[in-house]
């Protein structure tokens, strides 16, 4: 795309992505890219394996910056100021960014260091703080009546779906703005999904979020913009209902439908 | 559309040997049972061996400084403290040091450096200790007591504690340059381990704690050490094992001198592995020998001791991470 | 919450996370530095003195008395690769048979756990304890030193390696290759031996080699079993000269002509056993 479709004037603008390029060594996986993306809403990416919608995603928080051969062009400006680019240190940047991974990743240690370890980056909290901060991030992510007695237990010997929302809680207890799911139901079973996906629907009340999925229609039940993406190109960008019901480009609609993918 | 029907009738199924499957398992049980036996043998025979010197000493061999082939008496506080100071100094070392070693190669290292650095500490485990010894001795030796033990002396003359531990001859040996000499020679392990443990965490667990803003070394030192703490508690363990055991590294350098007169690193002293490697072949069926090899079998013992510690180290930090229902 | 503004709190922790981070990279490079400096010296010096003692003399005559003109190191290289090749010979099938037992029928029994327990316990055993107990078993029941017990004791140190390493690589392979040789109806000492067993051959083999590599630089458990010899000979049933113990024995002395031998013998060593583990690397990598 070469020009992001407009957002209605009702809608801030909470990232915008110009021209973005991005390579894996040699290979060119995203193809100038250019998007906007709203604030307090949830936007999905979807479109079959391979397409660039995880590799869009991580772009955001910088972290294909761990592994050398891949890199990235272009601009993405959050708050107006480009991450791509900038001379702000990285981990000020994650500290805005949160990000949720397929697989839940509960860190080895109990339920409470779980969530307090984010926070203790970056700010020094007195015991006390820390437990109310913990409680309103287990609170936040529907966890914490499951858990409020048990916080002293490994987070490993929670179900999958719990572990899932530990994680969702640990990334939304250093207060980020923006939220980035990459498939984060893909390793759950029908009724964790269905849990979670409640919880995106509270989450977008404070946060800005971003979902990559495979799950069409988890797409359509969860969002309220869609981006369609096609071996590294966003092929068609707009509101959920008007993606799928509308589709303005028959590759999208080739793909709503099931002809492929 | 006919399908073609095979000519011939399937073989017959008969076993060609049925007794072979029997003999094949009772070979693998054997040698399971001739390793079991193994140990066995090799517990009584220590305890055959030492019975003249247990019967008359006792325990009190354990602290007694006695060491006097003329008039026949023995006593082993000399070299249990020397194994287990140079154990302790080694591992002192080594443990920091390879920590370094894994952090440097998972972390930091440039991809075309890894492997040919990587292969470099492995080679390092492999060259045999007699190598060492012979290097401690010959080529290390005399430049520690240059540049390291006189500048010691000379820092801390007068200082109470410290400056006793730096007394003595300054010439290269004692127990100083063997913990050193042995430092170097387990590194090799335990950086290895450590380095393969750290390969192994998933880059989701490490991605997760970059995207929470942590540094490399936070992502390291709170998560991926954590995650991995049996592979490097293990490995620790086996570097501390080899340490203990290492006869040829320590007898060069140690000094293969029967004293514990006072604290110094730099004095002459002994070790139970050196001491076994110099006496036994001409030490004469007695007590002598019977001291000898009590010596062996406390060394067993420490070993064994050392692998317990360990197992149960790793079941009380599994705990400590919090429980698992 | 822009950039721009960040509280001066957050802004020292920050600050000193920072410094925290950098401090500890750069130990981590001089530990690494540490580790390859010491390589590079004891190989180096390794090569320098031993390289230079080596003439035709070291592999064809025998070792020579104190000070004496020449000399060399014949009757101790072919004193080592006797006996390691016969210890190598006996150890591994029975540290392949018990490493099968543990991979292939013991995962569930108490014995299957005790040997492996056992065997992490010799396997840290002191290799100067493994001597004392063949002195023990063998040299005081035979009434004298010999190159055959020297064998044992050697043997006794490869087993648990190759227990360990068998055991490892046996259970890498995937259930689903025996299912698949089971359900053709093959019987289970077939299963192990030309599948399971075969698959994982690159493995076993190299920790046969590294076994090798490892007894072949052990002086301990030979220094009160194989003894030494000062003259050549090929009978088992005497003591027997061998590389790590003529070394020990010639470094420790005062004598220049036995200290420049030491070194060749060191030499000798390192290289062979550095290219045992070279070819013990090789043969991995190319079976992967």
């Amino acid at each position: 795309m070469d020009r992001p479709v407009e957002l209605p004037v009702t809608e801030k603008v909470k990232i915008s992505v110009r021209d973005l390029n991005f390579y894996y060594g040699g290979f060119h996986a995203l193809k100038r890219i250019n998007l906007d993306i709203p604030e307090h809403k949830v936007t999905a990416f979807i479109g079959p394996s391979g397409c660039g919608k995880s590799t869009l995603l991580r772009t955001f928080n910088r972290m294909f910056e761990l592994y050398p051969e891949q890199r990235a062009e272009g601009s993405i400006s959050l708050d107006g100021e480009n991450i791509l680019k900038t001379k702000i240190d990285v981990s000020l940047i994650r500290a805005k960014i949160g990000m949720v991974f397929q697989k839940p990743t509960p860190f080895p240690m109990s339920i409470y260091d779980n969530i307090a370890f984010g926070v203790r980056l970056f700010e020094m909290l007195p015991r006390v703080e820390m437990d109310e901060r913990v409680e309103w991030a287990l609170k936040k992510s529907a966890l914490w009546n499951e858990v409020k007695d048990k916080l002293d237990q490994s987070g490993a010997s929670l179900s999958g779906g719990q572990q899932q929302r530990l994680c969702i809680a640990r990334g939304i207890a250093i207060k980020p703005e923006v939220l980035l799911l990459d498939e984060p139901c893909s390793a759950l079973d029908p009724i964790s999904t269905g849990k979670i996906e409640e919880l995106i629907h509270e989450l977008k009340a404070d946060y800005t979020v971003m979902i990559v999925t495979h799950n069409m229609q988890q797409a359509a039940r969860c969002s309220d913009y869609t981006a369609y993406m096609y071996l590294g190109d966003l092929v068609e960008f707009g509101a959920t209902s008007d993606v799928f019901m509308k589709p303005k480009k028959k590759d999208t609609e080739d793909y709503i439908t099931g002809r492929f993918g | 559309m006919e399908r073609a029907i095979p000519r011939g009738q399937p073989p017959a199924r008969r076993r060609r040997a049925p007794w072979a499957d029997a003999l094949f398992s009772a070979m693998t049980h054997g040698a399971a049972l001739l390793t079991l036996s193994l140990l066995a043998g090799i517990i009584v025979s220590l305890i055959i061996g030492a019975a003249p010197a247990i019967r008359e000493y006792g325990i009190g061999f354990l602290w007694s400084k006695d060491w006097d082939p003329v008039q026949n008496k023995y006593g082993g506080l000399v070299m249990i403290y020397g194994t287990l100071m140079t154990s302790f100094i080694a591992l002192l070392i080594a443990v920091p040091v390879s920590f370094g070693i894994a952090l440097f190669l998972t972390e930091l290292s440039p991809r075309w450096l890894k492997r040919p650095l990587g292969i470099a500490i492995e080679l390092l485990a492999a060259v045999p200790s007699i190598v060492y010894g012979m290097w401690g001795l010959l080529v290390f030796g005399p430049i520690l007591s240059t540049y390291v033990q006189a500048p010691l002396q000379s820092l801390f003359k007068g200082v109470p504690l410290l400056g006793a531990l730096v007394s003595g001859p300054p010439v290269g040996i004692g127990i100083l340059s063997a913990g050193i000499i042995l430092a170097i020679m387990i590194i090799p392990f335990i950086a290895a381990t450590m380095r393969d443990v750290f390969d192994v965490t998933p880059p989701m667990l490490k991605e997760s704690a970059y995207g929470l803003g942590s540094t490399t070394w936070e992502v390291v030192s709170r998560v991926v050490l954590p995650y991995t703490k049996t592979g490097v508690v293990g490995g620790i363990m086996l570097g501390l094992g080899r340490a203990l055991g290492e006869t040829m590294a320590v007898t060069f350098v140690i000094g293969n001198f029967n004293q514990l007169d006072s604290l110094s690193l730099f004095e002459a002293a002994n070790s139970i592995t050196s001491a076994l490697a110099n006496e036994f072949a001409e030490a004469g069926e007695g007590l002598h020998q019977a001291s000898l090899i009590y010596l062996g079998l406390i060394l067993f013992l420490i070993t064994f001791v050392v692998l317990s510690f360990s197992r149960l180290l790793l079941m009380r930090l599994k705990r400590g991470e919090g429980s698992r229902t | 919450m822009s950039f721009a503004t960040l509280d001066p709190g957050r802004l020292a922790l920050h600050r000193r996370r920072k410094r925290v981070n950098v401090v500890a990279l750069v130990l981590a490079l001089c530990a690494m530095a540490f580790g390859v400096f010491w390589l590079i010296w004891i190989l180096v010096e390794t090569v320098r003195l031993g390289f230079g003692g080596l003439t035709l003399d070291v592999f064809t005559l025998s070792t020579p008395p104190p000070q004496a003109e020449s000399g060399g190191l014949a009757n101790a290289i072919v004193g080592s690769l006797i006996m390691v090749s016969m210890a190598t010979a006996i150890g591994t099938p029975i540290g392949v048979l018990t490493g099968i037992y543990v991979a292939e029928y013991g995962q569930r029994s108490w014995l299957g756990h005790l040997t492996q327990f056992i065997n992490d316990i010799l396997l840290s055993a002191p290799s100067i304890v493994v001597g004392l107990f063949i002195y023990a078993a063998v040299v005081a029941r035979m009434r004298s030193f010999s190159a055959f017990a020297g064998v044992l004791a050697l043997a006794l140190i490869v087993i648990p390696v190759v227990v360990r390493t068998t055991a490892t690589m046996l259970g890498l392979i995937p259930n689903a290759l025996r299912e698949a040789a089971y359900a053709l109806g093959t019987p289970k000492w077939k299963v192990i031996l030309l599948v399971t067993l075969k698959a994982s051959l690159a493995g076993v083999v190299t920790g046969v080699l590294l076994a090798l590599a490892r007894i072949a630089g052990e002086t301990a458990p030979l220094l009160f079993t194989a003894l030494s010899n000062q003259f050549f000979t090929m009978n088992l049933g005497e003591p027997m000269a061998s590389l790590p113990v003529t070394i020990f024995k010639f470094a420790m002395s005062p004598y220049e002509n036995w200290q420049k031998l030491a070194w060749a013998g060191v030499f000798l060593i390192t290289l062979g056993v550095l290219a045992l583990n070279i070819a013990a690397r090789v043969l991995f990598r190319n079976k992967h």
